[in-house]
């Protein structure tokens, strides 16, 4: 397996009140390694704390305590520089739910080049990485537009773009399809797994759609401030009562494939996490039986 | 027998700029009373227009919007040209006349917006109160409801959202996003709106927020008998929710009628860029492997008893 790319030990944040008395812990020692080009889905019901998770990994939020580690970089424990700070926000960038509210400029093009522009990249490499971006998300043509006009889908494309444009080693998105309509979703969703498998970015999905966790190399459960769950989604889809426990539900065919084996029928339950996976245990299962049926008819 | 009549609605955006856009073209739809009817569509076929012209909050540019018959924009002087020789108008003088017309059309305008309550998208954005009580009591207030009146409204539907009483008293911004969710759902609700509207009710909720928000308008339709509107991105909440479906694109209605005639053109939905359910997408899968399961199957359930049918009886039983 590849090099660890994040790392962290007992990963603690609580959240004090306006008045600076009461502590309300949000992340309650989380202790996880994720690794250089892991695609990571992060499951979890309203309030487990999966954003402030997110929030720390780029340090939006500082831990209240453990360790956190990225790159080669332990960023607990210690002041850090400014400097140092920038550098961990250029290689893990973060993508929002709103599309609207990460957009800042009035044309698409210079709404890209608002990062590395801030980074201090010099021109004729400026250009060539805002170009780059917008190639990697399939909305050159929109270069000149105004981000206003475009759809919900496209803006998320554009933020996304801004993002890219800074070179990031990981990217952390933070419900970025919640708003979006099935086809906008679509788009984002395949910009994502193009960016991961092209390239190499470490992608961390925070979702409460089971069919986009369905998509990941490796599913991240967090329940109550606690890591629940860390499996592959066949893994994590398997445990269907766990989860339901927790206020989460499998996709509605690995659904199916629990209620038939409960019901009695032994079908492999293994592989369960998309529509054709879970075609081929039946029709497998159906072959199975009907040829078992056969040779008794024989 | 229908709740909302559109009669050849059309919208116009920016009419006579550069702008200029057709969010509707010449829509008519009938919305059966007493039903959940769920409107999909993607991001700009025009469905959040139609919601808002249902209680007046856009008028068309052509066309007419009827509530029970009544078309919601009538002006007074048409009114007065239809009724001056009904009762209880014809006894009256001309003037007397205009004045009692005008006074009862400004009325149903103004009732319009109890009658058909309209809960936006991310409707938690907009709570304001110091309390949940206050909050949810806002709308029966300006209904001008007697205190009492009011407060068993604002019970009734904490309790149809499954909101606790311990809730009540809480500042509606100290709740988690689903709380606050189901706050301003009941805030529409404590209206007893005959018509309800929702506009992505479940938006970035997890499941459970989902099924809780669902089970509350599902529960407040079948006690009151009201008429449900749900615009939804969630097939499979649509089809285990709604009794009837409008598939809109550009600006048109596509497709209306029961779940399972929606649902049966797959091809038709795919070509306009939106989703089947998952579970409904394996029966298809399945009867391309050759297996002989119905096509109509929109929930896990009604899943489970045709799969296992199939697999013990090798029969489908379509």
């Amino acid at each position: 397996m590849s090099d660890i790319y994040i790392h962290t030990e007992k990963l603690c944040f609580s959240y004090t009140d306006a008045d600076g008395k009461a502590e309300h812990p949000a992340l309650n020692g989380i202790s996880v390694d994720i690794h250089e080009g892991e695609y990571v889905a992060v499951l979890g019901h309203n309030g487990s704390g999966k954003s402030t998770f997110a929030k720390l990994l780029n340090l939006i939020l500082e831990p209240t305590s453990g360790k956190l580690v990225i790159g080669d970089v332990e960023l607990t424990g210690r002041e850090l520089s400014d400097e140092e700070v920038l550098q961990l926000r250029r290689n893990v960038g973060m993508v929002f739910q709103n599309p609207d509210n990460q957009l800042v400029a009035t044309i698409v093009e210079e709404d890209v080049a608002f990062g590395p522009e801030n980074l201090g990249v010099p021109h004729p490499e400026l250009r060539e990485r805002v170009d780059g971006a917008l190639a990697a998300v399939d909305m050159s043509d929109y270069a000149h537009h105004e981000p206003h006009r475009l759809s919900g889908g496209q803006k998320q494309r554009v933020a996304i773009a801004g993002i890219i444009a800074m070179m990031p080693k990981c990217i952390i998105f933070d419900e970025s399809t919640a708003m979006l309509d099935p086809s906008g979703r679509r788009e984002v969703l395949n910009t994502i797994q193009m960016l991961n498998c092209e390239h190499g970015i470490t992608v961390l999905n925070i979702t409460h759609y089971m069919n986009e966790a369905a998509m990941a190399d490796r599913i991240l459960v967090i329940n109550d401030g606690e890591l629940l769950m860390d499996g592959t989604p066949d893994e994590i889809f398997a445990q269907r009562e766990i989860l339901r426990r927790v206020g989460l539900e499998v996709p509605q065919c690995a659904a199916l494939i629990h209620e038939l084996r409960k019901s009695g029928i032994d079908i492999d339950g293994t592989k369960i996490s998309t529509v054709e996976d879970c075609a081929e245990l039946i029709a497998s299962y159906y072959a199975k039986t009907s040829l078992k049926q056969e040779e008794q008819d024989v | 027998m229908y709740k909302i009549y559109l009669d050849h609605v059309s919208y116009i955006y920016g009419q006579g700029t550069p702008f200029e856009k057709k969010a509707l073209d010449d829509v008519s739809l009938g919305i059966r009373a007493g039903c959940m009817t769920g409107i999909i569509g993607h991001t700009g076929s025009g469905k959040s227009t139609m919601m808002q012209l249902l209680n007046g909050l856009a008028s068309p540019t052509e066309g007419k919007v009827l509530l029970d018959d009544y078309d919601i924009n009538s002006r007074p002087e048409e009114v007065l040209e239809a009724c001056k020789s009904l009762p209880p108008y014809r006894n009256l003088s001309k003037s007397a006349a205009k004045k009692a017309i005008k006074a009862e059309v400004t009325r149903r305008r103004r009732e319009l917006c109890f009658r058909v309550g309209l809960v936006m998208q991310y409707p938690e954005y907009q709570l304001f109160e110091e309390t949940v009580f206050k909050d949810i009591a806002f709308g029966p207030q300006n209904m001008g409801l007697s205190e009492e009146e009011i407060k068993a409204r604002v019970l009734e539907a904490a309790e149809f959202t499954g909101i606790e009483s311990d809730l009540l008293d809480k500042s509606p911004f100290d709740l988690s996003g689903g709380q606050k969710r189901r706050v301003a759902l009941a805030g529409v609700i404590a209206m007893r709106p005959e018509v309800l509207v929702l506009d992505e009710p479940a938006a970035g909720l997890d499941p459970r927020g989902r099924d809780f928000i669902f089970e509350g308008i599902s529960h407040y339709q079948k006690t009151t008998g009201s008429t449900v509107l749900i615009v939804s991105h969630s097939m499979e909440d649509m089809a285990r929710y709604c009794d009837d479906m409008v598939v809109m694109a550009n600006g048109q209605v596509k497709m209306h009628g029961n779940c399972k005639e929606v649902f049966s053109k797959v091809s038709d939905l795919s070509s306009i860029g939106l989703d089947i359910p998952q579970i409904t997408q394996l029966m298809a899968l399945l009867r391309e492997k050759g297996m002989d399961v119905p096509q109509d199957i929109y929930t896990v359930d009604a899943a489970v008893s045709a799969v296992k049918r199939f697999l013990e009886t090798g029969k489908g039983g379509v």
